[in-house]
C-alpha cells in the first residue's frame, strides 16, 4: 500500500490517503488545485513535511534516489537533457516493446529531441519511467497531448501495468479517463484532498 | 627616448605619440557620424587616468617592500575582483552564500598558487617582495575571476532554466552529483575556454602579453618564455581549481540533502 501521513508543504493541507497495492488511483481537481504539488511531495521533489510509505519502507529511512526509483513519476511537460531520444534511456531489454505500447516506432530511439511534438514527448516519457521498472508510478496528466486512438492505447497499457501488479496514481482533468482507469479516488481543491466516489 | 641598460626607456611624448592611430580612428568617427567619438576618448581618457594612479600606487609599494602593505594592495585587487563575479551573474545566491561561495573559491585557490609559486618557484627576497607577488596575484585573480564567473554563472542558469530536464534525471533514480553532471562538464568547460584558448594560442597566434613585456625589456626571449610558462601553469591550474570548486559548492548549494533542487536559494 502506498500510504501517505499528513503528508503537507505550502499550498498543500496535511493529505492521508491509503492506495492499495495493485491499484489504479485518480485524483482529479481543477488547475491550481495542488494535484501537482501533491505528486512532486510524494516524490520528495519539493520540501515537505509528514511521511510517506510504499510497503513497509518509509520514505524517509531511505536515500532519495532508492526511494525515486520504487515511486517513479511523470510529470505533465517532460524534461530532456541530451539531443537524441535513446540517450535519455538506461540499456533496457524491454525498451523496443515500450516503445510499441506507446504507439512510437522502435526507429524514436534514433530520433532528436527537438524533432518531437509534445504527444510524442509524453509518449516517451512515460515509456522511459516505466523502463525503470518503478513498482509505483504517479502519472501527471499522461494523455493531455494525445489523440483519442493514442490516449485509449496509453490507457490500454496503465492498465496492463495494473494487471502485472503496478500501482498507479494518475492524476486526471478528464472525467472519462478517470473512470475508465481508476479504482480508488480523491478530489483535491485548494490543496485539501479529499476522498471522491 | 633613451637606451638604458636593458630596455629602451619611454618618454611622455613618445606615450602621447603612440595614441596617433587612436585619435586617427576618433577623428573617422566623427567625420563617419558614428557616434563614438565621445565614449572612445571617455574610455582612452580613463584609461591613462587608471593606469597612471596604479604606477604611482605600485612606486610606492615597491619602495615600501612590506608585507602588510602587499597584503593591503591584495586585498583591494580582490574585493574589486570580487565584486566583478558578482556582477557578472544572471541569477545569484541568496545571502551571504553570494559573497562565500564564488569569490572564496576564488580567493582561496590564488592565493594558495600564489603563495606556492613565491615561496617554492621564484623565491624573492622577502618571499612576498610586491614586484614578484601583486603582478603574479594580478594575473592569477584577473584569470580566475573570468573562469569563476563564467562557470557559476552556467549552473546557476542550468538549474533554472533546465529544471525539467535536471529533475527527469533525478526521478529516474540518479543522485544530484549524477543528475547535475552534464550539467556541471558544461559550466567548467565554459569557465575553463578562455584559459584553453588562451594556452592553445600562445606563441602560434599571439604572443602573451606578460612575454612580451620581458622581451621589450630586455628579458632574453627563452627566460621570457619560461617565466611565461610558470604563470600560464599557475594560471591554468587556479582557474581549473576555482572553477571546480565554485561549480560544485553551487550545485552542493543548490541542491540538498534529500536530492532536490533548491532554486529557491537564488535571490529573486
Amino acid at each position: 500500500m502506498l500510504r501517505t501521513e499528513n503528508l503537507a508543504r505550502p499550498w498543500l493541507e496535511p493529505v492521508n490517503i491509503r492506495l492499495p497495492e495493485g491499484r489504479i488511483g485518480v485524483v482529479m481537481g481543477r488547475s491550481g488545485s495542488g494535484k501537482t504539488l501533491l505528486a512532486r511531495a510524494v516524490v520528495d521533489l519539493d520540501p515537505n513535511g509528514g511521511e510517506v510509505w510504499w510497503k513497509d519502507v518509509r520514505r524517509g529511512a531511505v536515500p532519495a534516489p532508492e526511494w525515486r526509483r520504487l515511486v517513479g513519476y511523470v510529470p505533465a511537460e517532460s524534461g530532456w537533457w541530451a539531443d537524441r531520444v535513446g540517450e535519455h534511456f538506461a540499456d533496457g531489454a524491454d525498451v523496443p516493446e515500450l516503445l510499441e505500447a506507446v504507439a512510437m516506432p522502435a526507429d524514436a530511439l534514433e530520433w532528436p529531441v527537438s524533432r518531437l511534438s509534445s504527444g510524442e514527448r509524453q509518449r516517451l516519457a512515460l515509456a522511459r519511467a516505466l523502463a525503470a521498472r518503478p513498482e509505483v508510478l504517479i502519472l501527471d496528466e499522461p494523455t493531455s497531448a494525445l489523440d483519442e486512438a493514442t490516449k485509449e492505447c496509453v490507457e490500454a497499457l496503465l492498465l496492463r501495468k495494473r494487471g502485472e501488479g503496478m500501482t498507479l496514481l494518475v492524476i486526471t482533468h478528464d472525467p472519462g479517463q478517470a473512470e475508465r482507469l481508476g479504482d480508488v479516488f480523491w478530489r483535491i481543491e485548494k490543496g485539501r484532498v479529499e476522498e471522491a466516489s | 627616448m633613451t637606451a638604458q641598460a636593458s630596455y629602451i626607456a619611454l618618454g611622455y611624448w613618445d606615450v602621447a605619440a603612440s595614441a596617433l592611430f587612436l585619435f586617427l580612428a576618433g577623428v573617422l568617427t566623427v567625420v563617419l557620424k558614428l557616434g563614438m567619438a565621445r565614449s572612445l576618448a571617455m574610455t582612452a581618457a580613463r584609461m591613462v587616468a587608471q593606469l597612471l594612479a596604479i604606477g604611482f600606487v605600485l612606486k610606492f609599494i615597491f619602495s615600501a617592500t612590506n608585507g602588510w602593505v602587499t597584503l593591503a594592495a591584495a586585498a583591494v585587487m580582490t574585493v574589486f575582483a570580487a565584486r566583478e563575479v558578482l556582477n557578472r551573474q544572471e541569477r545569484r545566491l541568496a545571502g551571504w552564500w553570494r559573497f562565500g561561495l564564488g569569490p572564496s573559491a576564488m580567493i582561496l585557490t590564488g592565493a594558495l598558487a600564489l603563495i606556492y609559486a613565491l615561496t617554492l618557484l621564484l623565491q624573492p627576497d622577502p618571499w612576498y617582495s610586491p614586484r614578484y607577488a601583486l603582478p603574479l596575484f594580478g594575473m592569477i585573480l584577473g584569470n580566475s575571476m573570468n573562469g569563476v564567473s563564467l562557470g557559476l554563472n552556467e549552473i546557476t542558469r542550468a538549474i533554472v532554466r533546465e529544471k525539467a530536464a535536471i529533475e527527469a534525471r533525478l526521478l529516474l533514480g540518479m543522485t544530484r552529483w549524477e543528475a547535475l553532471r552534464p550539467f556541471a562538464a558544461r559550466a567548467l568547460r565554459t569557465g575553463m575556454t578562455p584559459i584553453m584558448n588562451a594556452m592553445a594560442a600562445s606563441g602560434v597566434i599571439s604572443l602573451p602579453g606578460m612575454m612580451t613585456g620581458q622581451i621589450l625589456s630586455g628579458v632574453p626571449p627563452v627566460e621570457a618564455v619560461k617565466y611565461q610558462l610558470l604563470i600560464m601553469f599557475l594560471i591554468g591550474g587556479v582557474v581549473g581549481l576555482g572553477v571546480l570548486a565554485a561549480v560544485f559548492a553551487s550545485i552542493g548549494r543548490l541542491t540538498d540533502c534529500r536530492h532536490r533542487l533548491r532554486p529557491d536559494r537564488l535571490a529573486d
